[in-house]
């Protein structure tokens, strides 16, 4: 896996709040298969994180008691009819166009039947033959370049509730209970074209496909809590080769690194299968998290037939072009094309720039940090990238809560360039701001870690230091030009860090090639 | 007069004079079905308890003074798949045996608003699926002409409710026939207005797309009543439509001078009982006495209208019953190993034949590969038969038919085949298909002097034409006023088929065609005197 991909990954891991990600994510699989390649689609839903449900008003909460937030419109009782959250169609709207679909002018919903006891009416409301959004496109960044993925559709539905049963089946339990605070909550299901070469640039599309939902402010796309869920399809075919094979589809994909290592597995599963010459059986496969492999799930006798028809209890949803313009015009700068502004107009790598923009909250930061200092951005990026990063990532610290405000981390640089404090001495003063939220001058001061500007000062501290290490002095005195290192060492060290070393160094050859 | 016998409006009347109590009112309806309910059964739930503590609130609403409301004290009743707080709702199925709503449908929180009392649940085919109520889950209901019959159905309580005086204004829901049906078979008024007029909210769906609730009241003036009150747009319906809301009484003009009246040549040919031909005929020449000018008219896709009503119908309903699984509410199948087959086993034993064959029906036309060639071409035909109601609209202000082509049957005539008994709403389902609006009227009387109905359709939203033309006829003739005589009810209602007594006499014109003669009482008169 190339660095860059690595370094992108730890971002998104700590931005869903989980720990640092492990690195050997499928390049075993790549390798051993290296005449085939995956072609992957994946199907993405999310839950839109409107206030109320889709169909009615009952609040969309997590973690509340079970079914304390249902009505009988949501619990589907007899005579109770759904009435379309306008927001919800917003937000799918909103979706759609970061997506670069075409968003429909007339769009209806449809019924999904299918038994299931989390499902109160046995049905679901869709999408069926004429969704939101269609014909869109998301640009990855993937290894050394970009990949267009196209998206074929976006459309939305409810979702169901939550089933518990007693012993982990449908089947094999003696009970199962039903919580149904989530049944009803609008879902976007986002599905791309089978555009995706790797499970490395499946990971890269969910990345993106996050970073544009949560800089849309549609959903939080929390896998850990639900609200972004992942299925994937994945055929294998010979390199070179323009026919699809046969695909299969996984779920229990909890994570994007559980999505991740599902493709990798699979796809090393289905080509050695290929290599020995056999045929790929189409089934849906379960990715098993502790094993680290898929298995089969129980096979259907027949394909399922949710027998769609419309949804007689709505009327079509027209969209007139004056909404989706409105709607358009609350479109904030995407992810790709801010990371493209600030390579264009920071000077930034494109390293920085893509890390710097994959949340719009961190990229907020580093402008207005920017802004504030007035000088070079990539010494801001370095220290958003380096120092804020890691910090955040030692203490699960989301970019919301840190302490440090932008205008605080662009006094401290304006300290450094002054001379005010040394960018080592800097390193103690952010991690102080960093745990206190105080500002750089209050811990300068408090911590007495103002850099020593006096020259005299500074020449009384070389000569004591010269005093104590006279045979050291005498080896630099001699030509041996590495030793001054050491003396530099102790001068920093009697200043406890106060010294510019640069001024150090210069008062130590000064006294040493004159002594 | 007895109290139980007046109309809505005459006894918000004498309410609003202060001359009858709400309570003495309620408690005169309670009497009645407490006096005749055993040979009808109408109801499958009285709410006698509610019922006396809502009219004893609008007494002491009355007595500090404030105004009547349009249905002030009116007792009413509901069928049964119009949810009530606190009132058991079943759909006269034992799947929901024990359901009790804990909401009420819009139509009576409408109704509520209004003043009306809500005085009893009545008996229906299993979830509207039937023509004679019959198909109940419970038990028939008979109809108060004869108590050998059916009312008709699926909403045949509400009718044997309102023609036996055991309700003064009830409501049905119309999903292919079924409040003009049972209107028609017992002798009362019965309305289905254009789809999305009244609100479906808490009606519990057979059909969505074709469902529509409506009043069923002893005479147009009342229908038109009850119409002002549940009509209006509900945002709790995205299918209601926002209208301004009418004054339907105010049109109510005894006067059809002029209007073209289209009689479509496919509502008149084979399969309809000689009595009801006769009657209808007489109907029509009344109208033209009248002053309206019939003209003859084609709606040529109608043949298609069963059909088309049997693919659409079932295909919703397979999905609407979905949720009856056992799970959440209703009955439950006991002592099964696990959900699956506690949800298979729930549906098995909770529905009836009537409703697993509808079941089945549309869960196959909506199959794959099924799809196409039936509920894509049956909304592809619904759309035709729309175009032929709007030709023949540009021609004619309304249509006149026969409501239902015979008279009420008698018990078991057509359990047996399916089909027979889809053909009583041969000339209803297209109001439904369409979307329009349709009323039926009594009109004399046919085989056995078994009640004969009128039906008028008219365009979407033009219920003032429907009811105007409905209430010229009703002024020119006394059908509605007769009733049928249930005197020896208590005695003659032990067993089913049992004639109750009958009264003699006629008055009226266009009633003595049909042979056997009317049963029924004088206009106004005191037979039980
Ligand atoms: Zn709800």
């Amino acid at each position: 896996m190339p660095e860059r991909a690595k370094v992108s990954t730890a971002w998104a891991a700590e931005a869903a709040g989980r720990p640092g990600p492990a690195q050997d994510g499928g390049t075993g699989a790549v390798a051993c298969a290296s005449e085939f390649e995956p072609v992957i689609g994946l199907e993405v839903h999310v839950e839109l994180s409107t206030k109320s449900k889709l169909f009615c008003g009952c609040q969309a909460a997590f973690n509340a008691p079970p079914n304390s937030h249902t009505c009988p419109v949501c619990l589907g009782l007899p005579g109770v009819l759904p009435v379309l959250n306008r927001k919800a169609v917003e937000f799918g709207i909103k979706t759609a166009l970061a997506l670069n679909c075409e968003v429909a002018s007339f769009s209806k919903f449809d019924r999904k039947n299918y038994f299931y006891p989390d499902l109160p009416k046995n049905y679901q409301i869709s999408q069926y033959d004429l969704p939101l959004g269609t014909s869109g496109y998301v640009d990855v960044s993937v290894d050394g370049g970009m990949r267009r993925v196209r998206i074929k559709r976006v459309h939305l539905e409810e979702d169901a509730g939550k089933s518990v049963h007693e012993s982990g089946t449908i089947t094999g339990s003696s009970f199962s209970l039903e919580d149904y605070n989530r049944t009803g909550v609008p879902l976007l299901e986002i599905v791309s074209e089978p555009d995706l070469r790797s499970p490395e640039e499946a990971y890269a599309y969910l990345s993106m496909l996050r970073s544009i939902l949560r800089y849309l402010d549609v959903s939080d796309c929390k896998m850990e809590e639900g609200s972004l869920r992942c299925d994937a399809n994945i055929s294998v075919r010979p390199k070179g080769s323009s026919v699809l094979g046969t695909p299969i589809e996984l779920k229990n994909l909890n994570s994007f690194r559980a999505v991740e290592k599902a493709l990798a597995y699979e796809f090393r599963r289905q080509a050695e299968i290929l290599a020995r010459g056999e045929r790929i059986t189409r089934e849906t496969r379960h990715w098993d998290e502790s094993r680290q492999v898929t298995v089969p799930m129980r096979r259907k006798e027949e394909a399922d037939d949710y027998r769609y028809f419309p949804e007689p209890d709505l009327v079509p949803l027209e969209i007139e072009e004056a909404w989706v313009n409105e709607v358009r015009s609350t479109l904030p700068e995407l992810p790709g094309v801010r990371r493209e502004r600030f390579m264009r107009d920071y000077g930034l790598p494109a390293y920085d720039a893509a890390i710097l923009t994959e949340s719009k909250d961190l990229a907020d930061y580093f402008e207005a940090a920017v802004a504030a200092y007035g000088g070079d951005a990539k010494a801001v990026s370095n220290w958003v990238m380096g120092e804020l990063a890691r910090l955040m990532n030692a203490t699960g610290t989301d970019i919301r809560d840190v302490r440090v405000a932008p205008t605080a981390l662009a006094a401290m640089l304006k300290m450094i360039d002054d001379g005010t404090i040394s960018g080592k001495i800097a390193k103690t003063v952010f991690e102080e701001m960093f745990a206190t939220g105080k500002e750089p001058r209050q811990v300068v001061a408090e911590k007495g870690l103002v850099q020593i500007v006096d020259e005299g000062e500074l020449a009384r501290i070389v000569d004591e230091v010269i005093a104590e290490n006279r045979d050291v002095a005498d080896e630099v005195r001699a030509g041996k030009d590495r030793a001054i290192t050491f003396l530099v060492g102790q001068v920093m060290k009697k200043t406890r860090g106060r010294a510019n070393p640069r001024a150090v160094n210069r008062l130590l050859r000064e006294r040493l090639s004159s002594g | 007069m007895r109290l139980y016998e007046l109309t809505a409006h005459e006894l918000k009347e004498k309410i609003e004079r202060r001359e009858v109590g709400v309570e003495e009112a309620v408690r005169a309806l309670l009497d009645r079905i407490a006096e005749v309910d055993e040979a009808v059964r109408a109801y499958v739930t009285v709410a006698r308890e509610q019922a006396l503590a809502k009219a004893r609130a609008a007494d002491e609403r009355l007595a500090r003074g404030e105004p009547a409301r349009p249905l002030e004290g009116v007792p009413v009743a509901l069928k049964d798949n119009m949810c009530t707080r606190g009132i058991e709702t079943t759909c006269s199925s034992r799947i929901l045996k024990g359901f009790v709503p804990p909401y009420d449908a819009t139509v009576v929180e409408l109704l509520e608003r209004a003043g009306a009392i809500i005085i009893g649940k009545t008996n229906m085919d299993e979830f509207a699926m039937g023509s004679s109520t019959e198909n109940s889950g419970f038990f028939p209901t008979r109809n108060p002409w004869d108590l050998g019959r059916v009312p008709g159905g699926s909403s045949g309580g509400s009718a044997a409710a309102v023609a036996a005086d055991e309700a003064v204004a009830a409501l049905g829901s119309d999903t292919g026939g079924s409040v003009r049906q049972p209107a028609a078979l017992c002798g009362v008024v019965g309305l289905k207005p254009t789809d999305g007029l009244v609100s479906r909210y808490g009606l519990i769906a057979f059909a969505s797309s074709l469902d529509q609730i409506g009043p069923i009241t002893k005479d147009v003036r009342d229908c038109a009543l009850m119409l002002g009150v549940i009509a209006g747009h509900d945002p709790r319906d995205s299918t209601s439509v926002p209208r301004k809301r009418c004054d339907h009484l105010k049109g109510l003009v005894p006067d059809v001078r002029g209007m073209r009246i289209g009689v479509p040549k496919e509502y008149f040919g084979e399969g309809m009982a000689p009595g009801v031909r006769a009657a209808v005929g007489a109907a029509l020449k009344t109208l033209q006495d009248m002053g309206a000018i019939l003209a003859d008219v084609s709606l040529p896709h109608s043949e298609y209208a069963l059909a088309t009503y049997y693919i659409v119908a079932p295909a919703e309903a397979s999905s609407n019953l979905a949720r009856y699984d056992g799970v959440r509410y209703g009955y439950r199948a006991p002592g099964c190993p696990d959900s699956v087959t506690m949800m298979t086993q729930t549906r098995s034993e909770g529905f009836g034949a009537e409703v697993k064959r509808r079941i089945m029906l549309g869960t196959y036309t909506l199959s794959a590969g099924y799809y196409e060639a039936y509920y894509l071409k049956a909304l592809k035909v619904r759309t035709l038969i729309t175009r032929d109601f709007d030709r023949a609209f540009e021609k004619c202000d309304c249509l006149v038919s026969p409501t239902s082509p015979t008279v009420a049957f008698r018990f078991g005539e057509k359990m047996d085949d399916p089909l027979a008994m889809y053909l009583s709403d041969i000339y209803t389902v297209t109001a439904n298909l369409a979307g329009i609006p349709a009323v039926s009227v009594p009109c004399g009387f046919g085989e056995d002097g078994m009640p004969v109905g009128l039906q008028i359709l008219g365009r979407h939203y033009d219920e003032a034409t429907v009811l105007r033309v409905a209430y010229a006829f009703e002024q020119a003739t006394d059908f509605h006023k007769a009733k049928p005589v249930l005197r020896d009810a208590r005695a003659g209602g032990a067993a089913m088929g049992g004639t109750a007594a009958r009264g003699a006499a006629a008055s009226g014109d266009g009633s003595g065609e049909a042979g056997g003669g009317p049963t029924r009482k004088p206009a106004g008169g005191e037979a039980d005197a």
